[in-house]
């Protein structure tokens, strides 16, 4: 029944690679707000933060070296905000399709 | 009344002790146990820190799809240069205490001690630093209420709510900050008292997956509130 | 068989371990922490009884002769608060979950017993900032605080009561964490998931509901207390805020809330239904799965809460859909305790009654959810008794007969002693009838159209009405006997005896009342958990 994490130790290079690609994200994320990407700007301003905050997770916070279980409460997390992000928005989205009468 | 407690369903044994480890809860069996209980419980209240800042997301992405235009020109008053070196702080902290974590686990004291004090350090620039950007906020009248206003906004009647976001969610999230400064404060004492060991450093794990999901919490904050649509400006 | 113990003089258990106030107010144990949380759970349940008193009686007449108009909005508010935030929540898991869930599991206490005792500290202090502000201030918004009442034109103290039900959540989440680790890293050698009670699965479903769900209520009262402090226009119309936004935030808990409130129940009926009918419940997986699907799709139901607000009617239909699809899982246990009870020698003891109570009433509760599923009926429908009738169908004939079913049941565990099964028998029926008669009219009068939340009402309403409030007597009457032969079980009680059910779940096993450590050894779980073939029916009085 007992799942053991194997304890890992992770090299401090694996540290210096997940910090050097957060630092350069950063200033890629600012610098990419000033591009016109129309609509797009968002999404990519958003996926960046997803890569960012994935590698936080897997590495700094050792998920990836972690048992499954905590895999599923990583995921179970995102699943629930997406729930409650996505759902709502259903609704503001699909507002205005219908109408109001006399209006 | 006869107590005829079924038997079929268990046998016993003699319940093992694990050999005295000072850290180890009487309710305990060994130590992996412990140690497996403390991460899951850290884990799911991580999730519920995700869904309390989840509100705050959702009302931000309705309020932004609803007025594009007062988002943008709120949003262009914040500072991305020290947004961006803000971020760049709490990377570094967020770095450190992984370290802190590392050599944690090598038992390794005076190098988790400095970690720690580092982190602490870093932490302090950014509430620092982010206190100036409230101040300056609070000259130029963009706190919400009364005297709320919002110099050449367009859409400026709700570009208040821009701000109401912005004040709330920095606001939690630097709560979050002011909380885990504590906290850490505690961890350094205990460190150098020599609490920890290679085998035991569960406070110092657990507090690194804190700091970390606040991190991520800014890692979110910062494009969604300084780096709306900055096409045409300079970015410095 | 474990404790085997030859009563020599008084035997060690975790009521007599330790004496004294001091014992009980910092104790770690889980059983004494459910003790406390039983003790003030029915301290809330007899607050908001009260106040329930004095709207039937308000209810008896047309006129607004007893309240007038905004102490009447004041006093449903406070049985709204109360009930759910300080009693129904904490119910059945801080007592029977606390007390029990260990003991399922073969643990010797949760994983984190300081976490547990100072979640019932956080419960008590929003509890008692609640109490005081509801009675000496007071708040006329309802429970659902809905914008912009609560935040611009209320005059009740809105922050203060928010304050206390996020307060309160923050004890629950405590709980919920504790019941999910505990459930995963302490479970007793052999005992495999599916080895597990269904009370348990019932817990865990719940405990993710509690995880999940009670942040984002928490961030949204946070939010509406900045609202209503500084008017910044988080939901103000005003700013250009949303009110359906509260709305939605507000469901994305409170839906979910109410399956806190009837999971558990239903892992008591599994418990109560397969010892006295002596038979393996039928279609375990199914009923532990259905816990699970319930507490995964009722997230995605609140919308039905919003049909009348401007919500997007295509939303609406999509959460219309989906809060069919919710009933299935509800259904599955309905079907699966009859089937378990089909052709079962069941003994009609008093926790059998109430368990055949709550499947009853909550079959009634949960169809008539359907009827308020359906986008066009709940337009007729909105804000009628019949919404009243429908949640309390769920929630007292639902979630209370459930927690007065495990409580008759686990009483001579918890306790060690029995009580009289004549007057539990009595006051079951007197709940039942005291129940049926308060609420079915309640049906009637909101099918014919008496608004909710209204001290007046037309004259031809008043015979439904009366007959209402009548029930409402006889229906405290009937909570009223349970604390009296409780009480009275604790001094003159036979002693019970480890196993006086014949139940095969481990917290069985040990003594009554089970030591502080539960177990003399740590059981080894060698077979599945509902294996009747070497137990003995007992004969109850």
């Amino acid at each position: 029944m007992q799942e053991h994490s194997e304890h890992h130790i992770v090299p401090k290079r694996v540290y210096a690679l997940v910090f050097t690609t957060l630092i350069i994200m950063t200033w890629v994320t600012a610098w990419i707000s000033t591009v016109d990407l129309g609509p797009m700007n968002i999404w990519v301003a958003l996926s960046i933060a997803v890569f960012k905050a994935s590698i936080v997770v897997l590495f700094f916070m050792h998920v990836k070296y972690g048992t499954r279980l905590t895999k599923m409460i990583v995921c179970s997390g995102i699943l629930w905000l997406m729930f409650l992000l996505f759902v709502t928005m259903g609704d503001m989205w699909t507002r205005g399709w219908m109408g109001v009468p006399g209006r | 009344m006869s107590s005829h407690a079924a038997s079929s369903h268990t046998s016993a044994v003699v319940g093992h002790e694990a050999a005295h480890d000072p850290n180890l809860k009487h309710h305990f069996e060994n130590a992996d146990q412990q140690k497996e209980s403390a991460s899951i419980g850290m884990w799911v209240f991580l999730l519920t820190e995700l869904m309390f800042f989840g509100g705050l997301f959702l009302a931000y992405f309705v309020y932004r799809q609803w007025y594009p235009a007062a988002f943008i020109s709120a949003s262009n008053k914040t500072d991305v240069l020290i947004g961006a070196i803000n971020t760049t702080v709490l990377i570094c902290s967020s770095l450190t205490m992984a370290l802190a974590v590392h050599y944690a686990s090598l038992g390794k004291k005076q190098l988790l001690v400095f970690f720690l004090i580092a982190t602490l350090l870093l932490g302090g620039i950014f509430l620092g630093v982010k206190g100036y950007e409230y101040h300056d906020k609070w000259v130029h009248h963009e706190i919400p209420g009364e005297h709320f206003e919002c110099e050449g906004c367009q859409d400026a009647g709700h570009a208040q709510l821009f701000f109401s976001l912005y004040f709330g969610m920095t606001g939690l999230h630097a709560s979050h900050m002011i909380i885990g400064f504590g906290i850490l404060l505690v961890l350094i004492f205990q460190a150098n008292r020599g609490d920890f060991t290679a085998k035991w450093y569960t406070p110092v794990e657990m507090f690194g997956l804190y700091w970390h999901f606040v991190d991520i919490v800014w890692i979110f904050l910062f494009p969604l509130l300084y780096l709306i649509d900055r096409v045409g400006r300079p970015l410095l | 068989m474990i404790a085997a113990t030859v009563p020599v003089k008084e035997e060690k258990n975790y009521m007599n371990a330790e004496h004294g106030l001091k014992s009980w107010l910092l104790t770690q144990d889980h059983k004494r922490i459910a003790l406390l949380y039983l003790l003030s759970v029915t301290v809330f349940f007899i607050v908001g009884g009260l106040f329930a008193a004095l709207i039937r009686l308000e209810l008896t007449t047309p006129a607004g002769d007893l309240l007038d108009s905004n102490t009447y909005n004041k006093v449903f508010t406070a049985h709204g608060v109360v009930m759910i935030f300080f009693f129904l929540i904490p119910s059945i898991p801080a007592i029977l979950g606390n007390f029990l869930l260990p003991l399922m599991i073969g643990a010797k206490d949760l994983a984190f017993p300081r976490i547990n005792l100072l979640s019932w500290y956080v419960y008590m202090l929003g509890g008692t900032l609640g109490v005081v502000v509801l009675a000496t201030g007071g708040v006329d918004t309802g429970w659902t605080f809905y914008t912009p009442l609560s935040t611009t034109y209320s005059n009740g103290y809105v922050v203060l009561t928010a304050m206390a039900a996020f307060v309160a959540g923050f004890s629950s989440i405590l709980t919920g964490l504790n019941f999910i680790v505990t459930v995963h890293r302490m479970r007793a050698p052999g005992l495999t998931w599916f080895r597990l009670p269904l009370f348990v699965w019932a817990h865990y479903a719940t405990s993710v509901i509690m995880i999940l769900g009670t942040p984002v209520i928490a961030v949204t009262l946070f939010m509406l207390m900045l609202e209503r402090g500084l008017h910044i226009g988080f939901f103000d119309p005003a700013y250009g805020g949303d009110p359906v936004l509260f709305q939605h935030l507000f469901w994305f808990y409170s839906h979910p809330a109410v399956y806190i409130m009837i999971l558990p129940s239903m892992g008591v009926i599994s418990e109560v239904v397969s010892t006295f009918c002596s038979k393996k419940p039928f279609g375990y997986t199914f009923i532990a799965f259905s816990s699970v699907a319930i507490a995964v799709f009722g997230f995605l139901v609140w919308g039905h809460h919003l049909y009348v607000s401007s919500q997007s009617a295509y939303a609406g239909m999509v959460f219309s859909i989906l809060t069919y699809i919710l009933a299935i899982p509800s259904a599955i246990k309905i079907f699966n305790w009859a089937a378990t009870m089909y052709k079962g020698q069941v003994r009609l003891t008093a926790p059998m009654l109430y368990a055949l109570g709550f499947i009853g009433l909550f079959t009634v509760g949960g169809l008539t959810g359907l009827f308020l599923a359906a986008m066009g009926l709940d337009v007729h429908v909105t804000d009628t008794y019949f919404v009243v009738a429908h949640f309390h169908y769920v929630m007292v004939g639902g979630a209370i007969m459930g927690y007065m079913a495990g409580l008759h049941y686990w009483w001579p565990k918890i306790t060690g002693r029995m009580y009289s099964q004549l007057w539990a028998k009595v006051a079951c029926c007197l709940v039942f009838i005291g129940f049926n008669l308060t609420f079915f009219p309640q049906f009637v009068l909101g099918y014919l159209g008496m608004p909710r939340r209204y001290h007046v009402y037309p004259v031809e309403f008043q015979v439904l009405n009366v007959l209402s409030s009548g029930g409402a007597a006889v229906l405290g009457l009937g909570y009223l006997i349970p604390g009296v032969y409780f009480l009275w079980s604790l001094k003159y009680g036979a002693k019970a005896g480890d196993n006086p059910w014949g139940a095969t779940t481990l917290e069985w096993q040990t003594s009554s009342p089970p030591p502080t450590a539960n177990f003399e050894v740590t059981p080894v779980v060698t077979t599945e958990v509902y294996d009747y073939s070497n137990t003995e029916v007992p004969h109850i009085v």
